[in-house]
């Protein structure tokens, strides 16, 4: 042992993603190493005596015994400053188009590229003061780095001091000193540039309650099973539910400031569609592009599976950055379930003892570290800011009762269950109505409340109906609809114009795909008013068939599509038209009802 | 047989000896400079060089996997060569029109592909960055693909088959017919045969040679008698020749991967002898990850107007579509068609599942300016109305078809409709597009047009038939006809 402790660290077994070397008994756990010739990025996840286990990030074909390691003696960290958003990035933060302009259409191993442009000049605004107290992550100036987004520059979280010079307005690179802070330790300058180790939280002054939703323009989630900002959201479904289309239109269509998007182990397709999407997507609130607010990681399923496990480190710590600035950040995972069998496939190479269907033991501990990097806070700097988390679960055969999904139950409150069913039937969001949940419904209530008084009551009304659907639906399976009452068999008919009418919601419709909270509330009141006049009508004993064959009923069902968000007077006008309908039909029958007497 | 590697036949050291031989794999020990994935030739005692190559290594000891079975080798005799790089198959486009064995070694008789371009069978991932968004649709003539689950260039659509059912026959039909719409472009086929029997292989080359096809189809053959291992290689030199031909010849290849599910099963073999910790079914935790390096493997890049369409077709074992397998190739593929054994059993052909089956791409490629305004929203009106036939079908099994509202009945005569018409179509006829699309309309025209929730009135003025039966079938019958 100790001859080969004072050895240079070489390579001494590679099998797959995982190789072993001697001579590390000065490394660090998740301390980024470089192996071989070509300098493959890895990092270390086992440390025994001078042995370590290195994980690395990239394909280790032709790699051989005797390579040479190289310490960096950090962590795995990121870089932060402007010019995160718009970028995409793989799992290690290298940006795809810097590779592509190097290596052509196909990633090179060993492959390295800034994740930030050094050269590109930032116009840079002071917004402290030479003399001015400050303390970490309070703002110290200003960048535009999009029209969406101004990007704060703020003190690192590690400082604290005086400002003994700061610079004038002007044009910068990220590697130029903006400022120089007086501390206790002596004197620091402060550039546009931050690192951060990726498994570590940015810290934070305290966390808050939910108070917020985060608008998505998607009705079944935002009525029946909205998201707080700051809340972490699970989306399972087997294959072909609509996961991916769901969480784009989450991610295109949300309130949130920021969107970080991580596509992990997921498609490339997929990612190329986002990419080319994106840009031409115009934000309902401000009409700018969307990829003006977003950043994108894809770590697709062909990419190395090492990275992918860190991927999504790597974007929970951009969407803490930008938290940090005082914005509200979402940060959508597609998905979880990839980045578990990531954990599971390392786990194994490491020869480690498996829990349940061969996931790692500490497979729940992960999970909840991930979600606790969500939610409500008051920044360092004081200001109210969310990270919101929606992560996609990919259950094998589309059964929750699996280890990813019941573990990841267990860190959300808001569960949006895909259902396979409704999937086949092309109806989409295929979120099934009565497996969901969201616990936040209680905190965003008063939001709500603010432009409609009676919002708990209608949507409550809405839930029960379609439960009520359900239970007589089991009746209709063994016994057909002819025996139910009138009464009941109207529940059967008002449960179908809410699934049509307003439950499934297209992704391509222009006037469909974002439906304002507005919009929202007038159309579930709209098919609300339809059902209590249907349901007097039949108590005056209009028959059900004159109910369902109401001229206004076709366009109850296609007023989410044949409105816009901005013409919700012709909403109103329809509820009314149905009301005068409806009052000729019952004078009809009370007529007919007198003449009978 | 190892002209092929005769340049680099000197390069390699050549061991004595092995340590230990289990299953498909040989350990030997104290090597020196042997890479991991590093190719090898196991000399067998009769001289004959079987490729292998290195899963784990050491500074003790190698872990080589015989992709040529063991039978036969012995710990003192075998000799190994390690040849001093990984995998590599040369490429070129004289391989069109070419029988290959599962190695990419001549099994035509003819002379090894001449190329000094030999590329390493593992490929590297595209970065999505450079992909291009495939959008292309691709005209199979089968109304149950063309009409539901639209296919487009570039797009990887796997077939999810039992055994029995005929999934060789609707692949054969499919790349008999592909075509685009406005384009004269013919599809150089690559066909992958892993593990399946002679005669399947048989009605492949025999389907390619009556479409004339055979001349730009080249064949890699790992059949069933083949040994096991071989097949992990065979679809990544498939690929690897696709991609030359896709991205640097320009051309646009459709391949077809038969069957995974023995491909998989191959892996499972090797990893259970590794001694692995088993996932599902014993089938190895990295599966997701290994099956998405064949997979993503296709589509479309900037700045190559070549394109790589994949077809993989798998059988379900025991019809079961959360098998492993399926499953998590339903994950990484764009969609699947699913064959469906009741279908089947009442005679319909091609018997694709209605519901199952998706194409993700589809809402890219079809509608305005691709195929027809109607398509998409056609489309989506069939998935719907099928979905309640399925319902109405359960229910007519417990109260009896007699009890049945008038609506649900009329919804039973659709589903009649759509499956003995619409779906229901010969091995060799092609339907165009516009058929497919009439035939659509006829199909929904069963139905009262207010029942028709998803299509907007204005389509419903121009497709809905009130006379249900007129218009299209004919125009349909005469294309029949004509072909």
């Amino acid at each position: 042992m100790n001859v080969t402790e004072s050895a240079e660290p070489v390579a001494t077994r590679i099998s797959g993603p995982i190789i072993t070397a001697t001579g590390m008994s000065r490394a660090q756990m998740y301390e980024v190493v470089q192996v071989g010739e070509l300098g493959l990025v890895g990092e270390v996840v086992r440390i025994i005596g001078d042995l370590a286990t290195i994980q690395v990030y990239e394909d280790t074909t032709m790699l051989k015994p005797g390579a040479r390691v190289l310490c960096t003696g950090a962590p795995l960290s990121v870089s932060l400053g402007p010019g995160l958003v718009g970028n995409i990035y793989d799992g290690i933060q290298r940006p795809l188009p810097g590779i592509e302009a190097k290596s052509g259409a196909w990633i090179r191993r060993g492959e390295k590229v800034e994740a930030l442009d050094n050269t590109r000049r930032w116009t840079f605004e002071p917004t402290a003061a030479k003399g001015d107290t400050v303390g970490p992550g309070q703002v110290i100036g200003q960048v535009a780095e999009t029209p969406l987004v101004t990007h704060r520059i703020m003190v690192p979280p590690d400082v604290s001091g005086h400002v003994l010079s700061i610079v004038e307005k002007g044009d910068y690179t990220l590697l130029d000193p903006i400022a120089v802070i007086g501390t206790p330790e002596g004197e620091k300058e402060v550039t546009m540039l931050q690192r951060w180790p990726v498994r570590q939280p940015r810290p934070i002054r305290e966390r808050l309650r939910i108070a917020d939703p985060l608008i998505t323009g998607q009705r079944i989630i935002d009525t029946f099973f909205p998201l707080g900002k700051g809340g972490a959201a699970a989306i399972p479904g087997g294959f072909g539910t609509g996961k991916t289309i769901t969480q784009h239109q989450l991610a295109k269509w949300s309130d949130a400031e920021i969107i970080v998007f991580i596509g992990c182990g997921e498609r490339g397709n997929e990612m190329t569609e986002v990419l080319r999407e994106f840009p031409e997507l115009e934000d309902p609130r401000s009409g700018r592009p969307l990829m003006e607010r977003t950043i994108l990681i894809a770590n697709t399923s062909n990419m190395p599976v090492a990275a992918r496990e860190v991927s999504i480190y790597t974007g929970i710590t951009l969407a803490e950055y930008y938290r940090d600035m005082g914005l509200s950040v979402a940060v959508f995972a597609d998905s979880t379930s990839r980045w578990a069998e990531a954990l599971r496939e390392l786990a194994a190479r490491l020869e480690e003892m498996p829990a349940e269907e061969g996931f790692p033991a500490s497979l729940p501990t992960r999970l909840a570290q991930f979600y606790e990097r969500g939610g409500a806070v008051t920044t360092l700097a004081g200001e109210r800011a969310s990270v919101s988390i929606v992560g996609a679960v990919s259950p094998p055969g589309g059964d929750f009762s699996e280890p990813v999904t019941q573990h990841t139950r267990r860190f959300i409150r808001c569960f949006w269950a895909l259902d396979t069913e409704l999937a086949n039937a092309r109806h989409y969001p295929s979120i099934h109505w009565l497996r969901s949940y969201s616990e936040y419904a209680e905190d965003v209530k008063s939001w709500w409340e603010a432009g409609c008084p009676d919002w708990e009551e209608l949507r409550t009304e809405a839930l029960t109906l379609l439960q009520r659907e359900e239970r007589l639906q089991q009746i209709v399976k063994l016994v057909g609809p002819d025996v139910l009452p009138d009464s009941q068999r109207l529940i059967l008919f008002i449960a179908e114009i809410f699934k049509d009418g307003f439950l499934a919601q297209s992704a391509f419709d222009e006037n469909d795909m974002y439906c304002s909270p507005e919009k929202q509330v007038a159309l579930l009141r709209l098919i609300l008013t339809l059902y209590h006049r249907g349901r007097d009508m039949i108590q005056e004993g209009v028959p059900l068939a004159k109910v369902t064959g109401m001229d206004c009923v076709s366009e109850v069902l296609r007023a989410k599509a044949a409105t816009s968000n901005k013409e919700l007077h012709r909403v109103e006008e329809l509820a009314r038209r149905l009301g005068e309908e409806a009052d000729e039909l019952e004078r009809q029958y009370m007529k007919g009802a007198t003449c009978y007497e | 047989m190892n002209d092929l590697f005769a340049d680099i036949e000197d390069r390699g050291l050549e061991y004595v000896g092995a340590s230990r031989i289990e299953g498909p794999l040989v350990v030997v020990d104290k090597v020196r400079d042997v890479g991991y994935d590093e190719t090898v030739e196991i000399i067998d005692p009769a001289g004959i060089p079987r490729m292998g190559r290195v899963l784990d290594v050491s500074e003790r000891q190698a872990v080589v996997q015989v992709l040529e079975g063991t039978t036969g080798l012995a710990t003192r005799t075998l000799r190994a060569r390690f040849l001093g790089e990984s995998f590599r198959l040369p490429v070129s486009r004289q391989m069109l029109g070419r029988v290959f064995d599962g190695l990419g070694r001549p099994a035509d008789g003819g002379p090894p592909a001449l190329s000094a371009d030999r590329r390493d069978v593992n490929g590297m991932p595209i970065n999505p960055f450079a992909r291009r968004y495939p959008r292309e649709f691709i005209q199979t003539g089968l109304s149950a693909i063309d009409g539901m689950n639209a296919l487009v260039r570039g797009q990887k659509l796997p077939v999810f088959s039992g055994n029995g059912l005929p999934h060789d026959r609707v692949s054969a039909q499919i790349i008999r017919q592909a075509r685009l719409l406005d384009e004269e472009v013919e599809f150089s086929i690559v066909f992958a045969a892993m593990g399946i029997k002679h005669d399947i292989a048989e009605f492949f080359i025999r389907n390619f040679r009556e479409s004339g096809a055979l001349s730009r189809a080249v064949m890699f053959f790992s059949l069933a008698d083949a040994p096991s291992v071989e097949r992990l290689l065979t679809p990544r030199v498939a690929l690897t020749l696709a991609e030359h031909l896709a991205f640097d010849c320009g051309q646009h290849v459709l391949i077809l991967l038969t069957d995974m599910t023995n491909y998989c099963e191959s892996l499972r073999e090797v990893g259970t002898a590794r001694g692995e910790i088993p996932g599902r079914k014993g089938y190895p935790g990295y599966l997701y990850s290994d099956l998405a390096s064949l997979y993503e493997r296709a589509g479309r890049i900037e700045n190559s107007p070549g394109s790589i369409t994949q077809m993989a077709i798998l059988t379900m074992p025991a019809d079961d579509i959360s098998h492993p397998v399926p499953d998590l190739t339903g994950y990484i593929t764009e969609g699947q068609i699913v064959l469906d054994r009741d279908l089947f059993q009442r005679g319909i052909y091609p018997p694709i599942a209605g519901l199952p089956s998706l194409s993700r791409l589809m809402k890219d490629g079809v509608g305005k300016g691709f195929t027809r305004e109607d398509h998409p929203i056609l489309a989506s009106q069939l998935f719907a109305c099928y979905a309640y036939v399925k319902r109405v079908r359960g229910l007519a099994d417990v109260i009896g078809e007699e009890e049945l509202s008038q609506l649900d009945k009329q919804y039973l005569k659709f589903g009649e409709a759509f499956e003995g018409t619409f779906l229901n179509q010969g091995e060799y006829e092609n339907r165009s597009i516009e058929t497919t699309l009439e035939m659509g309309w006829d199909a929904l025209s069963v139905l009262p047009r207010e029942e028709l929730h998803r299509v907007s009135d204005e389509l419903l003025r121009k497709h809905y038939r009130s006379e249900p039966g007129t218009g299209a079938q004919d125009q349909a019958c005469l294309t029949v006809q004509r072909l």
